[in-house]
Parts: C-alpha cells; sequence; structure tokens
C-alpha cells in the first residue's frame, strides 16, 4: 500500500522584507509518520513549520512563493482560511506557552472557540488529550489550577494536550523539548511515538540524537535550503550529502 | 582656587534637598490646612442632607450624588470608546500615516485646557444639540476631556500582554476578535481599570467645565436632563460667593478624600497588575 | 494506562454547520475590525469638533472687529463695544512666566533630588504622593491662595493681595507635581550604564549628575516644562480666585490683574450676541497658544527618543 502524502510542498520560497529565509523547497511529508526536521540554527527550520499552519501571516513583513498542498489544497489560496487551517494545523512552541488560565481552560480554549459548550464532551476531551500526553495522571486532581503553576516539562505536555484538543491532522512541534530535563523529554517522545498513528508529525529538533531516536523521516536543513531528506537510518548511517554527514556527526553544528 | 568636587557635591545635595523639602512641605501644609479647618464640621448630616440657603446650612448631599454620577457618566462613554482606539492601534494595525493621525488627535486633545471643553460643552451640546445644562452635558463633556488618558493607559496594558499569548490563542485557531476578547483585554484589565480610576479622579476635581455645561443646580437630580451641581463647583461657588467658609472648608476635605480614594485605588490596582505580571 | 488514540477526540459536527460557523467567525472578524477603527477616530473627531466649533464661533468675530483692535487694544469695556484684550494676554503672559520661575526649578531640582540622592524605598511613597498632589482639583489651591496667600501678601507686601504674585505663586504650586513627575520619568529612562560609565572615571555623584544624566535628560526636562507652561496658561479656577480680575495692563507684580481664561469663565455666564463671541474669540486665542505650547512639548520629546 502506497504511503500517503499528507503534505506537498513544491518549490517553497519564503521571505521576511528582503531576508530569504528559505529557498526553493520541495519535499513530501507522509501521513501518519514522525518527520524531523534537523540543521543548525537559522537554517530556516522554524520558518518552514510555521508557514504550515500559516502562521507567518502574523508577521506583515513575510512573503511566501512557490505551493504548498495539504490532501491536495493549496493552503495559500485565497480562499482558504487561515483560521481554518490551524484547526486542522496544530503548533507546540519551543518554550512552554501556558496561558494565564487553570489547566482545564488551557485544554478547553480552542474546542469552546469551535462551539462546543457540552460540559461532558470537554471533560472527555480533557481526559483523552491529557492522557495521550501523558500528564493525566500528575493533573487530574487539579485541573483548576493556574497552569503557570506547572514545572517546565509538565506545561510542555499541557501544550501538547492543548494542540490534541484541536483534534488536528497535523502536529508540528518546534524544539519542544529544549530546555526540559530527561525524563520530561522521555514523556514527550513516548508521547510522539504512541500518538504518530492518529496523526501525521513534524518535530524540528536542533538534537540529533532524539531525530535518531524519534523520527521516521529525517530531512536535513542548511541555511534555508533542504539539503537531503530520507529515511532516519538511511541519513544518519549512509547519508547522501557530504554536508549532511558533516553535521550528523558533529563535525559542525 | 577650585572648590573640591566633594564639596560642591555636598552644596548640591543640601540645595537641591531644601527645594524638595519646601515643596513637599507647601503640598502637605496645602491638604492639612484644609483638612484641620474642614474635617470637624464634616458629619453624616452633612453629607446626607440637602443644602439651605444656597449653602450657607445643611449638608451638600446633591451634590454628592452629582459628583458620583457625573464622572460614572463620563467612564461609560469613555471607556468603551478609549480601549477601542487602543485595540485597534495595538491589535488591528501597525504604525503607518492613519496611526500618526489618531495619536496626534489623541495628544492634542491630552492638551486643552477645561475651560475651552466647557467652551466647547455649552456651544455644542448645551446650546446647538438642545440639551441644556444637564448631566448628559456634562457628562459628554468630561467623556472627551478623560478620553486621552483612558487611551494612554489602555494601549499600555494591551501592549504588556506578552506576544506568546497572541501567538498561542492564533495556533489554536482563533481569529483575531476572539484572541482579543478572550485572551489580550482580560489580562490588560488592572492597567485599564488603573486608566479609569485617573479619569475618575480627574472628572471630580473638575470644575470650569462642568459649569458651564451641567449647570449649577442644588436640586436632586432626577434624570440624566437634570442639571446637577458637583462637589468642586458647590466648593468653587461657596468660596468665591463668600456664602460659608466653614462649609467650603467641609466641602473641601470631602473632595480631598474622593480625590484620595481614587488615587489609592489606582496605585493599588496598578500594583496588582504588576505583580501579576512578574510573576 | 491510556485509550487507543485512534478514539476521536471530539464529535465532529455535520459539514453545513462547520461551514456555517466558519462564515460566521470570518464575518465578525471583519467586522470587529471596521468597527475598532471607526471607534479608534473618536479622539480625533472629538478634537476636529472642538477646532471646528471653537473658531466657527471665535474667527468671525476677529475678521470683523480686526487683528489689531482685538489683540493690540488695551480697553476692554463690552457694553460700550471695546473688545481690546491686550491687558489679559500680558497678564496671561506674567502670571505663567511667574509661575515657571517658581515650579521649574523647584520641580526640575526635586526630580533631581528624588531619583539620584534619595534611597528607592523612600522614592516608593514620595512619587505617589506628589501624584495625588497632582490630582486635588485647582480650586482648591485658589481657596487656599485667597485665604491664605493673598492676606499675606497685602500685609506684607502691599498693594490689594489679590495679585498677578499670587497667581503666579499658586500657578508655580500647582504646576509641580507635573514638572516633577515628568522629568522623574525621564531622568529613571537614561541608561544606567551612563551614570556608571561616569562614576568608574573617578566623578562623584553629582557630578556625574550635572554633566551626564542631565545632559541626557535635557530634552525630556524641556519637554516637562513646556507642557507645565500649556497647563499654567490653561488654568482657570484658581486663578480666578487670586489674582484679582481686574482688566489693567499690570505695572507690578502687586497689581491686579485678568488672564485669558479668566475673562472667558467670569463673563460667559451672561454675555450675550458680539460680547459672547468675543470671548469665544478669547478662547481661540488660547487654544491656539496652548497649541503651539503642546507641539512644541512634542517635539521636544521626540527629539529625545529620536536621540
Amino acid at each position: 500500500m502506497e504511503p500517503a502524502v499528507k503534505i506537498s510542498v513544491q518549490n517553497l520560497s519564503v521571505f521576511f522584507g528582503r531576508h530569504q529565509a528559505l529557498r526553493g523547497l520541495t519535499l513530501n511529508v507522509t501521513a501518519n509518520r514522525i518527520l524531523g526536521i534537523i540543521g543548525p540554527a537559522s537554517s530556516g527550520k522554524t520558518t518552514f513549520l510555521r508557514t504550515l499552519n500559516r502562521m507567518n501571516d502574523l508577521d506583515p513583513e513575510s512573503r511566501a512563493e512557490g505551493r504548498v498542498l495539504m490532501d491536495g489544497a493549496d493552503i495559500y489560496h485565497p480562499s482558504q482560511s487561515a483560521v481554518q487551517l490551524r484547526k486542522r494545523v496544530g503548533m507546540v512552541f519551543a518554550l512552554p506557552m501556558p496561558l494565564p488560565m487553570s489547566i482545564y481552560d488551557n485544554v478547553t480554549y480552542g474546542p469552546r472557540l469551535s462551539g462546543i459548550r457540552d460540559r461532558a464532551i470537554l471533560d472527555g476531551i480533557v481526559e483523552q488529550t491529557l492522557t495521550s500526553a501523558f500528564l493525566w495522571d500528575e493533573v487530574k486532581d487539579r485541573l483548576n489550577m493556574l497552569a503557570l503553576r506547572l514545572s517546565g516539562g509538565q506545561q510542555q505536555r499541557l501544550c501538547l494536550a492543548r494542540t490534541l484538543a484541536m483534534d488536528p491532522e497535523v502536529v508540528l512541534l518546534d524544539e519542544p523539548c529544549s530546555g526540559l530535563d530527561p525524563i520530561s523529554t522521555a514523556r514527550i517522545e513516548d508521547a510522539l511515538s504512541v500518538l504518530k498513528a492518529r496523526y501525521t508529525i513534524i518535530l524540528v529538533t536542533n538534537n540529533t540524537k532524539q531525530a535518531s531516536r524519534v523520527a521516521d523521516e529525517t530531512a536535513f536543513f542548511l541555511m534555508g535550503e533542504l539539503v537531503e531528506m530520507g529515511e532516519t537510518s538511511q541519513i544518519f548511517t549512509v547519508p547522501r550529502d557530504q554536508r549532511t554527514s558533516d553535521y550528523v556527526t558533529g563535525r559542525f553544528g | 582656587m577650585r572648590i573640591p568636587p566633594k564639596i560642591t557635591q555636598a552644596m548640591a545635595v543640601i540645595l537641591l534637598g531644601a527645594a524638595t523639602l519646601f515643596t513637599v512641605i507647601v503640598l502637605v501644609l496645602i491638604i492639612a490646612f484644609v483638612l484641620k479647618r474642614g474635617v470637624p464640621e464634616i458629619s453624616w448630616e452633612f453629607l446626607s442632607t440637602k443644602p439651605k440657603e444656597m449653602g450657607k446650612a445643611g449638608g451638600i448631599l446633591p451634590t454628592v450624588i452629582g459628583t458620583v454620577l457625573l464622572p460614572l457618566l463620563a467612564i461609560l462613554i469613555a471607556l468603551p470608546m478609549g480601549v477601542g482606539t487602543a485595540v485597534y492601534l495595538s491589535e488591528y494595525t501597525r504604525e503607518n500615516r492613519i496611526t500618526k493621525i489618531i495619536r496626534f488627535g489623541t495628544d492634542c486633545l491630552a492638551g486643552i485646557p477645561s475651560i475651552i471643553f466647557g467652551l466647547f460643552g455649552y456651544i455644542f451640546f448645551v446650546t446647538m444639540l438642545g440639551m441644556g445644562w444637564s448631566m448628559l452635558s456634562g457628562g459628554l463633556t468630561l467623556a472627551i476631556m478623560i478620553l486621552p488618558t483612558i487611551i494612554r493607559t489602555s494601549e499600555e496594558a494591551i501592549r504588556a500582554v506578552p506576544q506568546a499569548y497572541r501567538e498561542v490563542s492564533c495556533s489554536l485557531a482563533a481569529t483575531n476578535w476572539e484572541t482579543v476578547y478572550k485572551v489580550v483585554l482580560p489580562n490588560a484589565l488592572p492597567g485599564i481599570m488603573t486608566g479609569v480610576m485617573l479619569g475618575i479622579g480627574r472628572s471630580i476635581g473638575e470644575t470650569a467645565a462642568v459649569i458651564f455645561t451641567a449647570g449649577s443646580s442644588l436640586m436632586m437630580p432626577n434624570s440624566l436632563n437634570d442639571s446637577v451641581r458637583t462637589m468642586s463647583v458647590h466648593f468653587y461657588l461657596l468660596a468665591r460667593e463668600g456664602i460659608s467658609n466653614e462649609k467650603a472648608y467641609a466641602t473641601a476635605a470631602v473632595l480631598v478624600f474622593a480625590v484620595l480614594f481614587v488615587n489609592l485605588t489606582a496605585y493599588w490596582m496598578m500594583n496588582r497588575f504588576i505583580a501579576k505580571r512578574s510573576r | 494506562m491510556q485509550d487507543s488514540p485512534n478514539t476521536p477526540v471530539h464529535p465532529k459536527r455535520p459539514a453545513r454547520r462547520r461551514v456555517a460557523g466558519a462564515f460566521v467567525t470570518w464575518c465578525s472578524d471583519h467586522l470587529a475590525r471596521y468597527v475598532f477603527l471607526a471607534v479608534a477616530f473618536s479622539a480625533t473627531a472629538s478634537l476636529l469638533l472642538i477646532a471646528l466649533f471653537i473658531l466657527k464661533e471665535g474667527v468671525p468675530f476677529i475678521v470683523k472687529i480686526g487683528f489689531k483692535d482685538f489683540l493690540f487694544a488695551s480697553e476692554w469695556d463690552p457694553s460700550a463695544g471695546k473688545f481690546g484684550i491686550y491687558p489679559m494676554i500680558i497678564a496671561s503672559l506674567w502670571v505663567t512666566l511667574g509661575a515657571m520661575l517658581i515650579g521649574a526649578p523647584l520641580g526640575v531640582a526635586g526630580a533631581i533630588f528624588l531619583t539620584q540622592f534619595v534611597p528607592r524605598s523612600v522614592m516608593r511613597i514620595i512619587k505617589p504622593m506628589i501624584e495625588l498632589l497632582a490630582g486635588i482639583p485647582s480650586v482648591l489651591y485658589g481657596f487656599m491662595g485667597v485665604m491664605v496667600l493673598a492676606p499675606f501678601i497685602r500685609n506684607h507686601l502691599g498693594g490689594p493681595g489679590l495679585s498677578l504674585l499670587a497667581g503666579s505663586i499658586i500657578l508655580g504650586i500647582m504646576v509641580l507635581p507635573t514638572v516633577i513627575s515628568i522629568s522623574v520619568d525621564t531622568i529613571n529612562a537614561v541608561p544606567r550604564t551612563y551614570l556608571e560609565g561616569a562614576l568608574a572615571l573617578g566623578a562623584t555623584r553629582w557630578q556625574s549628575v550635572h554633566m551626564v544624566i542631565l545632559k541626557a535628560a535635557r530634552s525630556g526636562i524641556i519637554a516637562s516644562i513646556i507642557l507645565a507652561m500649556g497647563r499654567a496658561v490653561g488654568e482657570t479656577m484658581a486663578v480666578i480666585m487670586v489674582v484679582g480680575n481686574a482688566v489693567k495692563i499690570p505695572h507690578s507684580a502687586l497689581d491686579s490683574v485678568r488672564t485669558l481664561t479668566a475673562n472667558i469663565a467670569l463673563e460667559m455666564g451672561y454675555a450675550t450676541g458680539l460680547h459672547r463671541q468675543a470671548l469665544f474669540a478669547t478662547g481661540v486665542v488660547l487654544f491656539v497658544v496652548v497649541m503651539i505650547l503642546n507641539s512644541l512639548a512634542m517635539a521636544a520629546m521626540k527629539r529625545k527618543t529620536g536621540s
């Protein structure tokens, strides 16, 4: 069975004012797999991620050329709404960013915006997503507590649950474990491995070891270009490009 | 012969300190003087009965009502307009020609003397729109007067909300408007409230603009169309017409307490705002 | 421990309702934008309205009577058709100047002392006190002027007591909070590195202050003074109570005078026809003067942030 292509990026270039952040990117994201994106700082990894849920639109200086198709439809087409897109493509940011509300309200923020008011359904969403994020047992007795009181690792898992509560199709994670302790990192990685059965996951990480642990496929970005992409095992053992080899062996980074 | 720097420093400190002390003493003395003469005259009866003989005897109840209602009306009008302006300037646009015009208008409005507001209120609300000397005229005029303050403090409060919250809200598929009323405004509320208290404080002390728009009737107001006298106006008329010095001092003392209360509340809110942000 | 990740997170609403919901969201977002835009112009619109009406009432009068006979004539006698406001202009000028001579040095000195030579804990009490004093109604200051200052002047310096001098002193005290507040903010905004650099070079505190910090804070302090001047020119109630309100060109500080603002406030209550227009024309003059002062202050502020 041919694996389905969830997102198809065709010759994507992104500019911020006069600065070009992405150059002619072309790649396909396979559904229900984890794609890891590695590369040194300022290689355009975060920019690429933010293009997929049109978060770059928030910056009035940004401009995108090329096409980004999800399930065959161009997400930048004028008829497409960015807001509707973000219901299907969720994002977890690098720094845990809980909203200044209770744990419960954080998770139900998105669903309530979509019009879900039934308390029973919301309760169900909260339990299910917090469980998927491996956080339920730790917070189930204090859902009304201010989310800011949680530890960093817990906050990040909360952010994951919050994103899952939107019932997206794609989950984007931007260096989600930077600054987290190894145990929290492990928990999040475990969650991702389970979640890929249901979602398409794209994970940006500057920790190559994490990519080799978790990702099915890996893409290597360098200075706004896609240098190489393939199965993780191949990228890390027999990369085709010399630059990839230099990076994964730690010659630069 | 050069004076050694340590000596010039000592001289400077003494001079500056003396100037500061003088300033503080003068300002405190003024308040103390008013309170000393006025507080003995204040009683519950004073606050709750109507004046007799144009204020020579009796209490100041109608003016208390006026001093409460007029700023309230002004805030009811100025708050939505001010917060709306602040929201537009920070959430819906970036700096361009239009925002420069809006800011220019706001800054200019802030500097206009109150007598001009009185003139304008008189010619526009009282005369041209036919509202007469009324709470409505007074409230509308005061609203325009405090608008710049509300805009300024609201914008500051809104800009202080961390950008991260907006990004998160956006990524959870909220529209700009939903982000504003679900995340930004609730978090900016303490700062906005500070502006509200400042506006109320200004309205309480305002005399020139109020006399020419709300009039100076000593009767209890029954509707928005009735003229009403505020404590500031009452105080001014008592003093100027020489009606009663004791009652004037008493009214002044009540006014001082009112301003004190409003400012302390504003200060307390501001502190809560700062504390909440740094948590 | 957890459910199978394949169970649906929340029930999918029928497609038609989802599309309708999306449309409503889009509509309300765009509507919100336009509503806010309209509201944002409220301050500017009010300003225009005020300018329009004051000018509409006052300018025709100035045109009719003539610039010279209005601004530079010394006789003000509405019943005889004489509308010279020159004495009022001089009065406003001198009262304001006098007020700044008192308020500016004291205010700036106070600001410097409070920011540089006073521990922060004391500052935290004093600054709100000063802001509180800024909120005291002006009529109160005027009253103190009448009850305390004017008799003092009359008894010890001569003249009627209600005078230009009394006005200047009271106004000077009234603008102190403004000057202090803004100057304090300006001085505090000077980067700490400036001070530390000067101290590291062996300067005493006072030397660093007047050679480095004051120079950096200069435009902000000047702006605060100009702003205070604008407020002094526009002050009405306190001034009315203490300056005597006689229409004449002052020859000494002990003379009674009448300012532009007092003129308007005193006669507006019963003026009609041409007389009333004359008062609006006085308002126009006041408006223009204050606008100029405020623009100067804004320009001075911008120069600070520009550098």
